[in-house]
């Protein structure tokens, strides 16, 4: 699935202009601690969020996330936009809640990118 | 920068195999870039109740050659600087737009492939195109100069500068001949600087990449490297040193600070434990999972901290043979003795 995909199914307008979308989404990760993504999330993954500073675009490149997507609206500063284009990454914004979204991308049969704890004895 | 230059530098000289290479990747970007990737989103448009006068302000003011004219968002026609013209010698600035608009507008679907909006620019003999959504409403302008700058934006971006950078520091290693080559980068990271922090680590993985490392292992040195320069944002008193060193058989990366110090390294390392500001936690890091992380990623960490000291924070990766970069070492001299 690509993030043009993605636009088709989803309530989402992209904030970047150059960042190329169609680049390949294998899965989707949630989470709003950078610290979890960077320990959880697969490559190639589109990112949803909550939070929207610099950091989640840094986040994104070392993890290699492919796009962002920014739940409840959320519309970031100037200066993330232009890093997301720089680094090639592109921003959209959802009106839906992070529930809703996670529900949605799930019935779209887009897979989890998460890693989870292995389970306790 | 380079694609523009080759394209220039073209003139005059017969087409070589490289430029039949770079035209086609040109047209086949014209195939792939959408419409909506490469047009203009702020679109000054007028209302056609409102006066010719006013289409002579916007054009005037936005140094353009014609505007689109919405009813609420739906198109219903264009008007340009002929109809402006046309409305000056009639001495009729003052009607509205309606009597003077063209109603019979071409427009393009935003998810159509530039090369649509190329052929209905020569088919119409039209400069620019209003760009509509699925429901007809105006979503953004587009223009030949949106789709050459489009193309040459994807081109750069895709391949040239990076393949070319890429391709010169692979070699790096290979090309010198030394017992022991090492490279090493040294960033310095300021205290609190939230909206640049990341950015050492950023050009770290960058660097391992140009390099010739594995995707893999660059990511596993930037998420960790990441994770330690966000502490010196976070956590230091007066900033701190990243330092990497990067050999053929494993990378090593240190950050060094003058304080305020760990009390404590035992329980800094445990997950969860966290001294970090709101200010951090608002940026989505001081979940106490920094240090657990960056073991994670890595062979060997060690810190060396006291309080009311500086810390030193050392991680090593050793490259498996798959992931080495290449070297060359000396060749021993040849026996005199026989």
């Amino acid at each position: 699935m690509t993030v043009e995909d993605l636009l088709k199914f989803l309530p989402a307008t992209v904030l970047t202009q150059h960042a190329s979308l169609r680049r390949e989404i294998k899965g989707a990760c949630a989470a709003d601690l950078m610290s979890d993504v960077l320990a959880s999330a697969r490559p190639n993954a589109v990112l949803l969020t909550g939070l929207c500073n610099i950091q989640v675009v840094r986040t994104a490149q070392m993890a290699d996330i492919r796009a962002i997507l920014f739940v409840r609206g959320k519309q970031p500063a100037p200066e993330t936009i232009a890093l997301a284009e720089e680094e090639n990454i592109p921003l959209l914004s959802t009106p839906l809640g992070m529930y809703e979204l996670c529900g949605r991308l799930c019935q779209a049969k887009l897979p989890s990118l998460e890693d989870s704890l292995p389970q306790q004895p | 920068m380079s694609s523009l230059q080759e394209l220039q530098g073209r003139k005059g000289r017969p087409i070589t195999d490289q430029d039949a290479r770079e035209i086609s990747r040109v047209e086949e970007l014209s195939y792939d870039l959408k419409i909506y990737e490469t047009m203009t989103r702020e679109v000054k448009t007028v209302q056609p109740n409102s006066t010719m006068q006013n289409v002579l302000e916007i054009l005037r003011t936005g140094r353009i050659s014609g505007a689109p004219v919405t009813e609420g968002t739906r198109l219903v026609g264009i008007v340009s600087i002929e109809d402006l013209v046309r409305a000056l010698e009639q001495n009729n600035v003052n009607a509205p737009i309606s009597d003077y608009m063209s109603r019979n507008v071409v427009s393009i679907a935003e998810y159509e492939p530039v090369v649509r909006a190329i052929e209905t620019f020569s088919k119409y003999r039209v400069g620019r195109l209003p760009v509509v959504d699925e429901n007809g409403s105006l979503t953004g302008i587009i223009t030949k100069g949106d789709i050459t700058r489009g193309i040459l934006t994807a081109l750069q971006k895709d391949y040239k500068e990076e393949e070319l950078r890429r391709y010169r520091a692979s070699h790096l290693f290979e090309d010198i001949t030394s017992e022991r080559t090492s490279l090493i980068l040294r960033y310095t990271i300021r205290a609190g600087d939230y909206a640049t922090g990341g950015q050492a680590s950023s050009h770290i993985k960058r660097a391992l990449l140009r390099l010739g490392a594995p995707p893999q292992l660059a990511r596993q040195c930037g998420i960790a490297i990441y994770e330690a320069e966000m502490n010196l944002v976070i956590h230091t008193t007066h900033g701190g040193v990243i330092r990497v060193q990067i050999e053929p058989h494993r990378i090593l990366m240190q950050t060094t600070d003058d304080g305020p110090g760990i009390a404590n390294v035992q329980l800094a390392q445990q997950a969860g434990w966290s001294t970090a500001p709101q200010e951090a936690r608002d940026m989505g890091f001081g979940a106490g999972m920094g240090l657990v992380n960056m073991r994670h990623c890595v062979d060997k960490l060690e810190i060396e901290s006291a309080a009311g000291k500086g810390t030193k924070l050392l991680m090593e990766i050793l490259l498996r043979p798959e992931e080495q970069f290449k070297n060359d070492p000396p060749k021993p001299e040849p026996n005199s003795g026989g």
